[in-house]
């Protein structure tokens, strides 16, 4: 965890302070300490059981005085944890989570009220945890900020080309591009994030990097209402520091959880509430993405170019293909996306990239250039067939937490921000016209979200059985059928189930980096910028400690130790000469690579 | 008592910076920007003096552009009572940031100032001594331990020197800058971020404070240090001392 992670104003282009409405400060109450731990205090009608069609209990809804101003400071007998209130509390300030919170004050403004909104974001600022290719279509940020362009928002440079290459070893054919990204935009996402951040703080949303939220937390009736935040200074071994502070619980009337691919506490209410059951959605599938940003050589860059592969260095049975997009500062994004249920448990993402930048195609691009930045994160690739029934007691999910990513698009920005701004209409006629926060999966399903990954849902799940018939599934939906067939077709197992035994696999050996295209981990962690505090309790927490000698290494070969582009896990050899798996979580890119894959199933 | 703390906004110290491709300096466009470590212990040294009892107000200054606030707005969040931000659009060189803090010395009248022993981004390690110059009081710099006196007429300080721990007593008003030792600056928590909203922060201009800013250092070039060779393997001795000789030319 970052320690100085304050950064209250995140945006370089307008200082939020001269321009944000009069805060609206907590009020004080002198409230007595309660005395059940878990239970809210008496005054709060959540413990009336009657439940309305809202959700919320009818004398809650009207009970409670709607106005900003009714922000109350609680303080709970639980190890003197502070509790906060807002009316909308969002979890994660990614492209869903502000988009959200900004539609809400948007709201807000229109209809002459004001609601509360706080953001809570892991990240040290807004915009640090933000990774992504990325090819933004503006559709959704048309909807939300009509005026960007005139607002200096960092959407510069138009996508110039399509270029779609089938690589083999040492060739690049040129195929048809099943891409049209006329209109959109080669970007920096975090850079985009970070200017939302911005508008969203001029707009009074109170935004809080450096705080991750670690539980969530419930109401007598198992509603969500809110989550808390960790304690900070305490040791690796769990013991309090000098600087230990405990966490807070921050409450909201409406939680919106956006915290991206694989959420943590999202997957935990996905859980709990059977989200995915509700509707017979399928399990979600998952890839890694690899990337990288080079500064390269001036005659070599082109600005708005994009290029797209398929084929080498991944075999036909592993799904995936490499990006590459030229920004402005002679800057390129380079990348490679790996689906997480390849079969060879040898088969090692990060080395595969490596090896990509070696093809001739990209090495002429990349030679004479230095590389600035190196990241990874995992995306989703389950599509129309995956979406959870989105809403829950108390809130709702949305971005790619829920999971709205175009797969044959790649594109899953403008969808995670539409859906972002639907629920929070939803929330917003939850709390101030009473209606239901179902509305928010009504309006997703009348949307041009659900339309357009209908249309789409047939691209990945055709991989299943080959790259051929992948790729010809791909030419038919894309020319002719565009989604209308009257069939779905459906996802293979689950990400972790489709490993092989080792023995069945043959070991796949990598060439050692060169130093100049290709890196060594150490090397590319450096770039990336990850920053844990050394003295601090692992946040990755295994299910069953003994499963990985057990189980992933004999009969997996430890594949954990190939699939994080991190290398934080290892296996190294304990006192008695037996292999023993090490976690050097301190290397963590927090990509959620492992939750996906792993037969050690983690535990948080 | 009153105490003043000036702090610096600096790139983050986990950033890998890289320079710009004119040379004219380090890239710090959509870079993570943070308080300088060394001005955290400096205020954290500070609240404690005043949690103690000696002091009766903590006050934060920064002097840079507007995104200076951010800066003292963490600075207030960890305990801090007030800030100042003296606006100023290019960033300033130690002399001239201590001719701004000797003149708010004479309006705010501190019996301590702090300041971190050095800047991360420039390293220079001048601007707490030249304050101490310029307002002719006595300064005890890279501090690993502050003692107040209960009268606060003089503070023992440990200083961290080459040859060990020196102990200086210093007559109050005086300056400190502090090292990396002297304690474990705290977490600004939520609520206390809250609060620090609601904190006042002064704007000031140089020429509110009366102070003529003229640098008479230029920055001409900036680049990074040559990329280290990999060392090599020798064979014996005698091909050793023929490196040494003839191409590292050390002996």
């Amino acid at each position: 965890m970052h320690r100085f992670l304050l950064k209250l104003s995140s945006s370089s282009f307008t200082n939020p302070l001269r321009n944000s409405k009069p805060l609206i400060l907590p009020r004080l109450l002198s409230s007595s300490p309660v005395t059940a731990s878990e239970s809210p205090p008496p005054s709060h009608p959540t413990t009336n059981r009657f439940l309305s069609p809202s959700g919320y209990p009818d004398s809650y809804r009207k009970s409670r005085p709607f106005s900003s101003n009714s922000r109350v400071r609680c303080i709970s007998s639980e190890a003197g944890r502070e509790c906060i209130e807002y009316d909308v509390l969002i979890i994660g300030a990614g492209p869903a989570g502000l988009s959200a919170a900004i539609r809400l004050k948007q709201l807000c403004l229109e209809k002459n009220t004001d609601l509360s909104v706080c953001v809570v974001e892991k990240g040290a600022e807004v915009g640090g945890h933000i990774i992504s290719g990325n090819v933004f279509e503006p559709l959704a940020l048309d909807e939300l900020l009509p005026h960007w362009r005139q607002e200096q928002a960092p959407i510069e440079i138009p996508a110039s080309s399509d270029k779609f290459w089938f690589l083999t070893k040492n060739r690049a054919i040129s195929l048809p591009s099943p891409f049209d990204n006329k209109g959109n935009y080669v970007i920096s996402l975090s850079q985009l994030v970070r200017w939302l951040g911005g508008k969203a703080e001029e707009l009074g949303i109170e935004i809080y990097p450096g705080f991750s939220a670690t539980e969530v937390l419930y109401d007598a009736s198992d509603k969500v209402v809110g989550i808390a935040t960790k304690d900070m200074g305490i040791s690796k071994d769990g013991s309090k520091k000098e600087t230990f502070q405990p966490g807070v619980d921050i409450k909201g009337r409406v939680t919106l959880f956006a915290e991206g691919c694989r959420g943590s506490l999202s997957e935990k209410i996905i859980k709990k509430y059977k989200l995915r059951e509700e509707v017979n959605a399928q399990h979600q599938t998952y890839a890694l993405g690899i990337k990288e940003v080079w500064e390269i050589d001036e005659s070599k860059h082109n600005p708005g170019e994009v290029i797209h592969t398929l084929g080498w260095p991944l075999d036909p049975k592993t799904y995936g293909g490499s990006f590459l997009y030229h920004m402005n500062d002679r800057q390129v994004a380079l990348g490679l996306v790996v689906a997480l249920n390849y079969k060879n448990p040898f088969l090692n993402p990060y080395e595969e990239f490596q090896k990509l930048k070696h093809h001739p195609a990209i090495k002429r691009i990349l030679e004479g250039g230095t590389v600035l930045q190196y990241g990874a994160r995992t995306l989703n690739e389950g599509g129309f067939q995956s979406i959870p029934y989105p809403v829950f007691p108390g809130g709702a999910i949305i971005g790619c937490s829920a999971g709205f990513l175009n797969v044959p698009k790649i594109k899953g920005t403008h969808t995670a921000m539409k859906s972002g701004m639907l629920a929070a209409e939803a929330a917003f006629g939850a709390l101030h016209e009473g209606s239901n926060m179902n509305t928010y999966w009504d309006n997703l399903r009348d949307s041009w979200v659900w339309k357009e990954l209908y249309a789409a849902r047939n691209y990945r799940p055709a991989f299943e059985y080959g790259l051929i018939p992948g790729l010809a599934v791909s030419a038919m939906e894309h020319y002719v059928l565009k989604g209308k067939v009257p069939f779905t077709l459906k996802h293979g197992k689950a990400d972790h189930e489709a490993t092989d035994l080792a023995r069945k696999c043959k070991p796949i050996e990598y060439p050692k980096p060169d130093g100049v295209l290709s890196f060594d981990v150490p090397t590319s962690l450096y770039r990336s910028n990850t920053n844990h505090d050394h003295d601090q309790p692992s946040h990755l927490r295994l299910k069953d400690p003994k499963i990985p000698e057990k189980v992933n290494l004999p009969e997996y070969a430890a594949p954990e130790s190939r699939y994080c582009p991190a290398r934080v896990y290892e296996y190294v050899e304990d006192e008695e000469g037996k292999p023993k798996l090490q976690i050097n979580a301190q290397n963590c890119l927090h990509c959620k690579v492992w939750h996906v894959t792993s037969k050690i199933q983690s535990k948080t | 008592m009153k105490i003043l703390v000036a702090v610096k906004r600096v790139v983050d110290y986990a950033v890998k910076i890289r320079v710009k491709p004119d040379k004219t300096g380090v890239d710090t466009q959509n870079v993570k920007m943070s308080m300088n470590p060394f001005c955290e212990i400096a205020l954290e040294e500070a609240l404690r003096i005043k949690e103690a009892g000696f002091a009766k107000e903590v006050v934060a200054v920064s002097i840079g552009p507007s995104q200076c606030v951010d800066t003292l707005r963490t600075g207030l969040a960890m305990g801090a009572d007030r800030a100042i931000h003296v606006e100023a659009s290019s960033s300033f060189l130690p002399l001239s940031i201590a001719k701004i803090l000797k003149s708010l010395a004479d309006v705010e009248n501190p019996g301590l100032i702090f300041l971190g022993k050095q800047a991360i981004d420039d390293d220079c390690n001048q601007t707490g001594q030249m304050v101490a110059a310029l307002l002719g009081w006595p300064q005890a710099t890279f501090a690993s331990k502050v003692v107040l006196d209960k009268d606060k007429k003089f503070a023992t300080v440990d200083r961290e020197v080459d040859g060990g721990l020196e102990t200086l007593s210093i007559d109050l008003p005086a300056v400190i800058t502090t090292d990396l030792r002297l304690n474990q600056p705290r977490y600004a928590t939520l609520p206390n971020i809250m609060k620090a909203k609601s904190k006042p922060i002064k704007k000031m201009t140089l020429e509110d404070l009366k102070v003529d800013i003229k640098s008479d250092i230029e920055i001409v070039e900036v680049t990074e240090p040559p990329k280290r060779k990999s060392g090599v393997i020798v064979s014996s001795v005698d091909e050793l001392i023929d490196k040494l000789k003839n191409e590292a030319h050390v002996v």
